[in-house]
């Protein structure tokens, strides 16, 4: 009898249980936020003029980088469900994508690592059970996850949302999800550790992000090499194509034959990827506490630093794209005169800045979170035991995420710059659009602040700064269209930072933001040198 | 003049007394051992030493200077190795050991390859490629190169092959010989046997026997093994005996250590053929006060 598979489904309420509250939380944010978003629509752009001002806003190169090809002008005026896929569709995707990348990781090398699974396949159960039952778990999940997203805008009963259209358009978020998933399942067997799979698997995330962008202004077959490409070319509520679809699920099923595969030939705890010999003795940069700090978190520092000059260049690369539309265009030209002194082009700079920065503020935090995940993993008690006090240590963190802050908008500055002078004929100074992505600096060591805070009073409720990270995220992405009520966006930091160019730097809401970053700071130093450490 | 002196000791975690009301004094010089089962409170007593865990009441004094507040003026003199060595794996030995030795302030460079040697490691591999006995020796390097006055080591040696529990206890009793004081929590009894001069009995958070070996052996019983010309008569029934078994003709019996006088005097009317005495090992001194765990055994208290 095949015993390989024996206590799959046991297993699978084992991963359900243990993860339960993150799959919720997953679930029911980006359920409520689609079917929030998808209803908001019926209200907004009503006439003819204002979805064909919408039609060539989203039409170019700038927001198709951004956001994906879309739709002809014509499809616009016949259903709005095109302005939300449109909108809304490859953003929620990324977010589905995360939580495949963070649950899957999680219920396979994490739990690899930390010896769970070394347990269980000790007892009476199959070699591949415990990937089998996390795999499971996801497609059950993902599936979940496209029924009730697409049953929920279906019964929302707007203009075009066919019941085809909503299923299909739940099904993209599902079958891309699990694309995600599979790459997860396939790195945790090449990479020996937990955040090797994690990094690894992001890093493909924003490679397809990136083709997909460069492929859908450009050469389109590069889009087609990217699962997100396929993603966006589903033409949901018009076309409805469905082959996008099949070649996500037929995709991952490869991927994921081949992850059992490469399971079953492997040892417990041990990876494809070699591990070379390493150096006898440290150098004193590391033998310093913010050095190894630094070191600590190099891989990191250095995948973002490179992804987000990347992403910089990327969006600057289509500002020539977007100056030759928009001077080819007289309908744009009309609205351009409307706005005043600046252009649109650089309107949709400080857009595009505002939201990269945000992007650039999860590795800031992330940085800080290192300092408690170093102590549940009781390696903080070798500074601890040592002649090192806990303001240093906490320092070098709050130090390196600062560091970091201004590292990557410097570099989200230069790629954009970069491209942008090559690619247009009026280029913009450097000076301006460092400007621009600079002023955003407060906002982020706001962001900082809060993380120590947390993690010097409340350690056990740290994940309340992805909450809040997700809450500011939002206001940026949609709170306009929802229309949040001014005091509900103002509890969102990043509403605090002007949009440059165009908009006035008030000096006193500086000075407030930089004045609360200290408190915080303050407050989070003395918690933390008050209150007991654990390992 | 003692080191650490440890008075009225209280720790809770949230409504759970972890320690309640801990005494401890440790002389320089000293090497004192530190046993009692799982969960009883070794480690949290060693993380208050450390200064990481805020004790709830209680004065916790090193070198003269409050635990809590002079954390890092302490450590300068102290090397610890926690049980469990998590190292991170992306660092390799060697630096690892750099490492911690600079975080202490000082180190001695040709202890520390001379320590390399002596427990056989390979420092040029990545930490997450290493067996855990041999994380542990990492920790251990790093403790015994630097040059401290005082050593906690919280079970140093989980994990440990034979052999190198040997060139371990070498180690410590090497740092005796310069007169550094040494905290050792262990399971392993005979380890702690060897090397401790003064023992602390902890359980559910309250030590309940403190004394070098041989007061300990004195509040204990002793085992005896007897042969004798007419077979022994009812000595089951005698104050002070446990455990009899009768065997290949042969009796052995635990005595107390107060009863001991009488019992003799008693035996030797049957015409002893042969006496055997050994003294109670430790773990018959730990065992004892494990199957004893009414909820309260009077503290220091050690007879039942
Ligand atoms: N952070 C904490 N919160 C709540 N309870 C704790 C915490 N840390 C320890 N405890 C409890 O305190 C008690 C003492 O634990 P401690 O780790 O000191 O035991 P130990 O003597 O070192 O045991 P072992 O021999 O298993 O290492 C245990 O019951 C443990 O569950
Ligand atoms: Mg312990």
């Amino acid at each position: 009898m095949n015993t390989t598979f024996k206590g799959t489904s046991h297993l699978i309420k084992i991963i359900t249980r243990g993860h339960r509250f993150q799959i919720s939380a997953w679930l029911f944010g980006i359920v409520v936020v689609s079917i929030a978003v998808a209803s908001s629509y019926q209200s907004v752009y009503q006439n003819d003029s204002d979805k064909q001002a919408f039609a060539l806003t989203m039409q170019n190169p700038a927001m198709v980088a951004m956001l994906g090809p879309g739709y002809e002008t014509e499809d616009y005026l016949i259903t709005v469900g095109t302005q939300f896929a449109h909108e809304m569709l490859l953003f929620t995707v990324i977010a589905v994508a995360i939580m495949n990348i963070l649950l899957i990781g999680s219920s396979t090398r994490t739990d690899e690592e930390t010896g769970r699974i070394e347990v269980v396949r000790s007892l009476p159960i199959g070699r591949l059970s415990y990937l089998a039952a996390s795999i499971i778990v996801i497609a059950i999940v993902n599936l979940l996850l496209t029924l009730v997203t697409g049953l929920g805008i279906f019964v929302l009963n707007i203009d075009g949302f066919t019941f085809e259209s909503s299923i299909l358009y739940g099904s993209i978020l599902g079958s891309s999800g699990f694309v995600f998933g599979a790459i997860t399942a396939l790195f945790a067997q090449l990479s020996d550790t937990s955040r090797g799979t994690k990094g690894l698997t992001f890093g493909v995330l924003i490679t397809s992000y990136l083709l997909r962008a460069v492929g859908d202004v450009g050469s389109e077959h590069l889009a087609f090499i990217s699962p997100l490409g396929w993603t966006v070319r589903t033409g949901v509520f018009i076309d409805n194509n469905w082959w996008p679809i099949i070649t996500l699920i037929i995709f991952s099923v490869i991927l994921l034959v081949l992850t059992f595969y490469l399971n079953s030939i492997r040892d417990l705890d041990a990876g494809f990827l070699p591990n070379r010999i390493g150096k006898n003795h440290a150098s004193s940069f590391i033998k310093t506490t913010f050095g190894l700090v630094y070191q600590l978190q190099k891989v990191k520092v250095i995948a973002w630093s490179i992804g987000i000059f990347t992403l910089g260049a990327t969006f600057g690369a289509v500002m020539g794209d977007m100056e030759k539309y928009f001077t080819d265009n007289e309908f744009v030209q009309m609205i351009l005169s409307q706005v005043g002194d600046f252009s649109i082009t650089e309107q949709f700079l400080s857009m595009l800045i505002g939201i990269m920065s945000l992007i650039s503020t999860i590795p800031v935090i992330m940085t800080i979170l290192k300092l408690k995940s170093e102590e549940n993993s009781n390696r903080t008690e070798h500074f601890y035991s040592r002649a090192v006090s806990r303001n240093s240590v906490l320092g070098s963190f709050t130090l390196l995420a600062i560091i970091e802050s201004i590292i990557y908008l410097i570099l989200l500055a230069f790629g954009l710059w970069m491209a942008a002078t090559i690619m247009m004929e009026d280029s913009i100074s450097f000076v301006t659009i460092v400007q621009s992505t600079l002023v955003h600096l407060p906002a982020m060591w706001v962001m900082i602040g809060i993380t120590v805070f947390l993690i010097g009073n409340v350690p056990k409720g740290l994940n309340v700064i992805w909450i809040y990270y997700a809450f500011c995220y939002i206001v940026v992405y949609v709170g306009g269209m929802l229309k949040f009520p001014d005091w509900v966006m103002n509890l969102s930091i990043f509403e605090a930072i002007p949009k440059l160019p165009g908009e006035e730097v008030e000096v006193i809401a500086y000075v407030m933001l930089f004045v609360l970053s200290v408190i915080f700071l303050l407050v989070g130093f003395i918690g933390y040198n008050k209150r007991d450490i654990y390992g | 003049m003692s080191l650490v002196e440890v008075k009225g000791l209280t720790k809770k975690f949230g409504n759970f007394t972890a320690l309640n009301s801990i005494n401890m004094t440790i002389k320089e010089g000293e090497i004192y051992g530190f046993i009692g089962p799982n969960g009883a409170g070794k480690s949290t007593t060693i993380r208050i030493l450390l200064g990481m865990l805020k004790a709830t009441s209680g004065e916790v004094k090193i070198f003269g200077k409050d635990a809590w507040n002079d954390a890092v003026e302490i450590h300068k003199q102290i090397a610890y190795v926690p049980g469990d060595a998590n190292l991170w794996p992306n660092l390799t030995g060697g630096e690892v050991i750099d490492i911690f030795l600079k975080m202490r302030g000082n180190g001695n460079k040709n202890k520390r390859n001379e320590l390399i040697e002596r427990f056989n490691l390979d420092p040029t591999k990545k930490c997450r490629a290493y067996s855990k006995g041999n994380r542990q020796k990492i920790a251990l390097i790093a403790a015994f190169a630097s040059e401290a006055k005082f050593y906690i080591l919280d079970e140093p040696t989980s994990g440990l092959d034979p052999l190198m529990e040997k060139t371990f206890q070498q180690c410590v009793l090497e740092v005796k010989d310069e007169g550094k004081s040494v905290l050792l929590s262990s399971h392993i009894l005979s380890e702690i046997e060897k090397l401790c001069e003064k023992i602390s009995i902890i359980r559910e958070g309250a030590i309940i026997e403190t004394g070098t070996l041989n007061e300990m052996r004195h509040l204990t019983r002793t085992n005896l093994v007897v042969k004798s010309k007419q077979p022994l008569q009812s000595i089951e029934n005698m104050k002070g005996i446990h455990n009899v078994v009768v065997q290949n003709g042969e009796t052995s019996f635990q005595i107390d250590s107060e009863e001991m006088d009488a019992v003799i005097k008693y035996l030797s009317e049957y015409g002893i053929l042969k006496l055997e005495s050994t003294p109670p090992t430790l773990e018959d001194i730990f065992l004892r006060h494990y199957e004893n765990s009414k909820p309260s055994v009077p503290s220091g208290g050690s007879n039942p």
